[in-house]
């Protein structure tokens, strides 16, 4: 008798097969790069559904009358919209500019898995979207597949340096060695020990560039300081931070800093052991509001001002942009709630000054 | 390296490898429970998630801190209450289900994050509390006598279950109805009566353990356990089934993590090993379990529901 | 575990096969009411969380199902799900739980990108199933350690395999930020831990143009139906059963219990080492890349190939349709996410309960034949079989 089933089964299988294959060639050209068109897929419809990751609390005006000259902006971005950290920046970001551009935006938020992140890349390509962000440099290979296949749509990578040298593809990145700097000399300064615990996820990237600064800022003010940064292997383990963050504290460190989601694990033993911390990516003071000394808050407003004003200029691509303190792309903000020395503050501002004027050059 | 053998740093890698291997210690002793009475949890991970987001949450909202862990407690009870009816009443297979009950915690704690919190605020942990006189002893007392309440208890609950096991009736029912629940069911013990209690007891056991990882970071986020459940699943088997043997693993795991770190904070360890590094908690445990050889049994019903013949 | 705790599940989900249809249809009512339980469940969840139950899974189906660009991405996703399935399957029937399906995958990718490094001038003919066999050689390698830690030292596998997958992530990360880190002028610069991009002779072919479906969607299928051959038309399928029904009794038989462990948690492993492979050659981005965590790369496939060989009966074949279900279910989670906004971690608490309910609905359909079938003797009540006495059981699924 079950043989019978089997044989069934494996008739029925290569026919699914083959039914799916011919499904997929019967609904032909389908993907239609940049088609306004209303796509049959309904995942399209952000701005009418109150879709929490659109963090648009302003879209109560539909206004129809100004459909044409709407943008179509999507995000997809690794962590969530209110991470307090690297998405959370540029969400805020573009709903900045969601009047002065009329955008439509939609976010797709914890997109952490590669793959599926790709797949969310291209059917926002496929639905009619002018502007993709990609933001993690993570997503950039997949950028670099999928935009030759959509001309039409200009998509936005970062943080990274390289727009693949394609027409339709922006790039942009953030020199955090430089906030990196300025915290780290401040932190030397802050030190009575001399030895600074500084935390990050695994030494690439963004994560590295700041830590870098961080140290070398650190260095320039005391030279022997002790700066040994500590990479815990994991972006998101809470617990494995704030364990890397006590071993510092053991270790003598007085001020502590660090990157990657998981680090309010280490925020919280700042504040337990009344600790100055420095933040990065995004304002942390909420986390700790006596402990923060400053955080360096990126904002990519101008850069995606620039982005958005090329787009409707017709130019989908092809410039790779930079925040630096110099342009405001990223800026430090220091926190009123912790009684910062004035000769800290002093050095910490001429320093900011030293580095747009560019008499201050900060190692890579 | 000699820095790293100064008493102080030596005293507070301890100390933090104590509370950091009390998750892992919870979780585990509360698996122990219930496996010694012959029912295999997988789903610790999940409950242990659940917890955490209950004890976030409550502390958010009430700054009640004891309220925040007696709720992580409960929410481990009540998972219990989940598990032992899919596992003993319903008679589900045990590895299967508890994997279902992982998805379920990972996936829900997510949601109800995302969808009642979102922006991650940190809540006031669990101070320190010295105990009074030990704490003077020189580097012991730094070690083990400055921990928060959670680590205390944990650490107390070694000798109780272990008493608890070896020493009373209720250790006795539950030892037979993991090894022969026939013959148990035979003298007129309820199999499934005692495999609910342990299971019971077990997650919430579990949902301390999900409560004392919320205190150390202080902070929830989506999967904050990065599957810690399912190490402290493994530490049952690293203990064969023995309290003391279960502890000695999770401070074996925690210490050998915090020793990593230390290294690396120290320099010791160079940058471009930093991950390899990272897997030396796994690798040790594994390899201790090999070196051991140790060949206890394991209790003999383990997994399989009970079913009376006839 | 137990020599027996999983045996009581094979002989639930073989019971239909043993007496055709009529039985079939009872062992797979669990299913459906457990879908439906689930969705139930979901729909009071999106209500409470203040959307639209019907708006969501109606984004929910056409993200999954509509269209066949939609259709090829599910199947995309499902190719993963469905090779870790299948490898839940072998190990599963030989009672041993493989839950390193995560690190095994990751070994695989590692395995078939450092070969498509090497060897990039292959034509496509030689270096496809090169690749392949590369990653079906990591993962192999990765599940031969926790199983021959077993046979040799009775190491258990759910603490080796687990161990196994925390040092799996940390030699990914290893690797693809040094030894194999992209070098070329164009690369982000060490920013990701990623490879560059592999030959493109080393890619896998589109099948459909327009859709995403490539050669890794077939393949997987074929894998599947070999393994079903495998199982229940080799004598070393019947081996492994055997051991899986009983370890004592297939000893007292003159099998070799030990290497048949070893070789089903080996064969496992090379599922999913597959399954890595195919990640790496069928991704869009066409290198390996993560974001630093394993399921970054593997999208918890090695997790979530449990539950979908679990939904399959831990049947290669159900797998198949398993796999392409789930593989819906994720893909539409996202379409859910943006229509609604309702998390897609949704689906994942759905999945669970569907697991859960699946087993514990399994054991009062069980219990309703049971009263049935007693009536005409004592002989067929047990679902488990008794100690001891494993043969009969072991002819149950196939062989009768």
């Amino acid at each position: 008798m079950h043989r019978h089933l089997d044989r069934k089964l494996s008739l029925i299988l290569p026919a699914v097969l083959v039914a799916l294959v011919a499904a997929s060639c019967g609904g032909s050209s389908t993907p239609a790069p940049a088609s306004s068109a209303p796509s049959p897929s309904a995942a399209a419809a952000p701005s009418t559904a109150p879709s929490p990751s659109a963090a648009a609390p302003a879209s109560s005006e539909p206004s129809p009358s100004a459909a044409a000259t709407t943008l179509k902006v999507a995000i997809v971005a690794p962590s969530a919209v209110n991470d307090l950290a690297f998405t959370q920046s540029m969400v805020e970001a573009v709903n900045k500019l969601k009047g002065k551009f009329n955008l439509e935006i939609a976010v797709s938020d914890n997109q952490f898995v590669v793959a599926t992140a790709a797949n969310v890349i291209q059917t926002y390509a496929t639905q009619g979207f002018n502007l993709i962000i990609a933001h993690g440099s993570q997503y950039g290979s997949t950028i670099q597949q999928l935009a030759p296949k959509f001309p039409n749509v200009s998509f936005a990578w970062g943080t990274a340096g390289s727009t693949f040298d394609l027409p339709n593809v922006f790039a942009y990145q953030v020199n955090s060695n430089e906030g990196g700097y300025v915290q780290g000399a401040m932190a030397a300064m802050l030190s009575k020990s001399k030895v600074l615990g500084v935390i990050g996820p695994i030494a690439v990237g963004d994560a590295k560039l700041y830590v870098d600064g961080f140290c070398a800022g650190a260095k320039s003010v005391a030279s022997s300081i002790s700066c040994i940064p500590v990479y815990t292997g994991s972006f998101s383990d809470v617990s494995l931070m704030a364990a890397a963050a006590t071993t510092f504290v053991a270790n003598k460190a007085d001020v502590l800093s660090g990157t990657a989601q998981a680090v309010v694990g280490a925020i919280g033993i700042a504040k337990t052991n009344n600790l100055p911390w420095f933040g990065t990516q995004w304002t942390q003071v909420s986390l700790a509001p006596s402990n923060v000394v400053s955080s360096q808050v990126y904002d990519w407003s101008p850069i995606v001002d620039e982005i958005l004003t090329d787009i409707k200029g017709g130019k989908l691509g092809g410039t790779t942009f930079t925040a630096t303190l110099g342009n405001d792309g990223a800026v430090i903000q220091f926190n009123a709630g912790f009684n910062l020395p004035a000769e800290v503050k002093a050095k910490a501002d001429s320093l900011i000054k030293g580095i747009t004027d560019g008499s201050v050059s900060v190692p890579k | 390296m000699n820095q790293f053998f100064t008493l102080d740093v030596l005293t507070v890698t301890v100390a933090s490898g104590i509370a950091l291997a009390t998750p892992f210690l919870l979780a585990a002793l509360g698996e122990t429970i219930g496996q010694r009475s012959g029912v295999i949890n997988l789903g610790v991970d999940g409950i242990m998630l659940l917890a955490a987001f209950a004890t976030y949450y409550t502390a958010l909202r009430t700054e009640n801190l004891l309220l925040a862990i007696l709720a992580g407690a409960a929410t481990g009870t009540l998972m219990g209450v989940v598990t032992a009816l899919v596992s003993v009443t319903l008679k589900a297979e045990q590895g299967i289900s508890g994997i279902g009950v992982y998805l379920f915690g990972l996936g829900f704690s997510a949601l109800l994050f995302q969808k009642l919190v979102g922006t991650p605020l940190p809540i006031a942990t669990l101070p320190p509390v010295g105990i009074p006189f030990l704490e003077g002893i020189p580097v012991i007392g730094g070690m083990f006598f400055r921990q928060s309440l959670l680590v205390y208890l944990a650490f107390l609950l070694v000798p109780v279950v272990t008493f608890v096991l070896n020493r009373t009736t209720y250790g006795l029912k539950i030892r037979a109805v993991g090894e022969n629940p026939a013959a148990a069911d035979s003298l007129g013990v309820s199999v499934e009566r005692i495999r609910w209690s342990t299971l019971i007891i077990g997650s919430t056991f579990s949902g301390l353990a999900g409560a004392s990882l919320l205190m150390y970071g202080g902070i929830f986020q989506v999967n904050l356990t990065q599957a810690e459940g399912f190490i402290a699943v493994a530490l049952v088997y690293f203990g064969a089934w023995r309290p003391v043997g279960v502890m000695a693993g999770a401070l074996l795991y925690g210490l050998v993590g915090v020793v990593i770190l230390t290294w690396k904070s120290l320099g010791i360890i160079p940058l471009n090993a930093s991950d390899l590094a990272a897997t030396a908690p796994a690798v040790i445990t594994v390899l201790a379990l090999l070196f051991l050889a140790r060949r206890f049994r394991q209790p003999a019903a383990l997994g399989r529901p009970y079913e009376r013949e006839g | 575990m137990s020599e027996r705790d999983l045996d009581g599940l094979m002989a639930v989900t073989d019971a239909g096969r043993r007496s055709g249809w009529g039985r079939f249809l009872l062992t797979w009512f669990a299913i459906p009411t457990a879908l439906l339980g689930a969705l139930l469940l979901g729909a009071v969840m999106m209500l409470v969380l203040g959307a639209n139950p019907v708006t969501g899974y109606v984004a929910l189906l056409k993200g999954a199902f509509g269209g066949s660009y939609a259709l090829s991405s599910t199947a995309i996703q499902a190719v993963p799900l469905l090779l870790v399935g299948v490898g839940i399957c072998i190990a599963f029937r030989a009672n041993v739980f493989n839950i390193g399906g995560e690190g095994q995958i990751a070994m695989g990718g590692l395995a078939g990108a450092a070969t498509a490094l090497a060897l990039p001038d292959l034509p496509s003919i030689v270096l496809i199933p090169l690749v392949l066999t590369a990653g079906a050689t990591g993962g192999a390698t990765w599940g031969a350690i926790p199983g021959i830690f077993k046979a040799k030292y009775n190491v258990n596998e759910i603490l080796s395999t687990i161990m196994l997958n925390l040092v799996a992530v940390q030699v990914m990360n290893f690797l693809l930020a040094g030894p194999m880190v992209d070098q070329s002028p164009d690369s982000v610069g060490g920013l990701i831990p990623e490879t560059k991009i592999l030959s493109p002779s080393s890619q896998l072919p589109i099948l459909v143009p327009g859709t995403q479906l490539h050669l890794g969607v077939p393949i997987a299928v074929i894998v599947a139906v070999c393994v079903y051959v495998l199982l229940w038309r080799t004598s070393f399928g019947f081996q492994l059963r055997s051991v899986g029904l009983s370890r004592s009794a297939s000893a007292y038989a003159g099998m070799p219990v030990k290497r048949t462990i070893t070789l089903a948690m080996t064969l496992s492993g090379a599922m999913c080492g597959i399954a890595g492979a195919i990640l790496v050659f069928g991704s869009i981005s066409h290198r390996m890349v993560t974001d630093g965590s394993l399921t970054g790369f593997t999208g918890s496939a090695g997790f979530n190939g449990i539950v979908v060989a679990l939904f399959g009966g831990l049947n290669p074949l159900w797998t198949i349709f398993s796999a392409f279900f789930f593989g819906g279910l994720i893909v539409g989670g996202s379409a859910l996410q943006v229509a609604t906004g309702v998390p897609s971690d949704l689906v994942t608490a759905l999945s669970g309960i569907v697991v859960v309910l699946v087993v514990s609905l399994e054991y009062l359909r069980r219990r309703a034949r049971a009263r049935t079938i007693t009536l005409a003797g004592p002989r067929a009540a047990p679902a488990r079989p008794p100690s001891g006495d494993p043969f009969p059981a072991v002819e149950g699924p196939g062989d009768e």
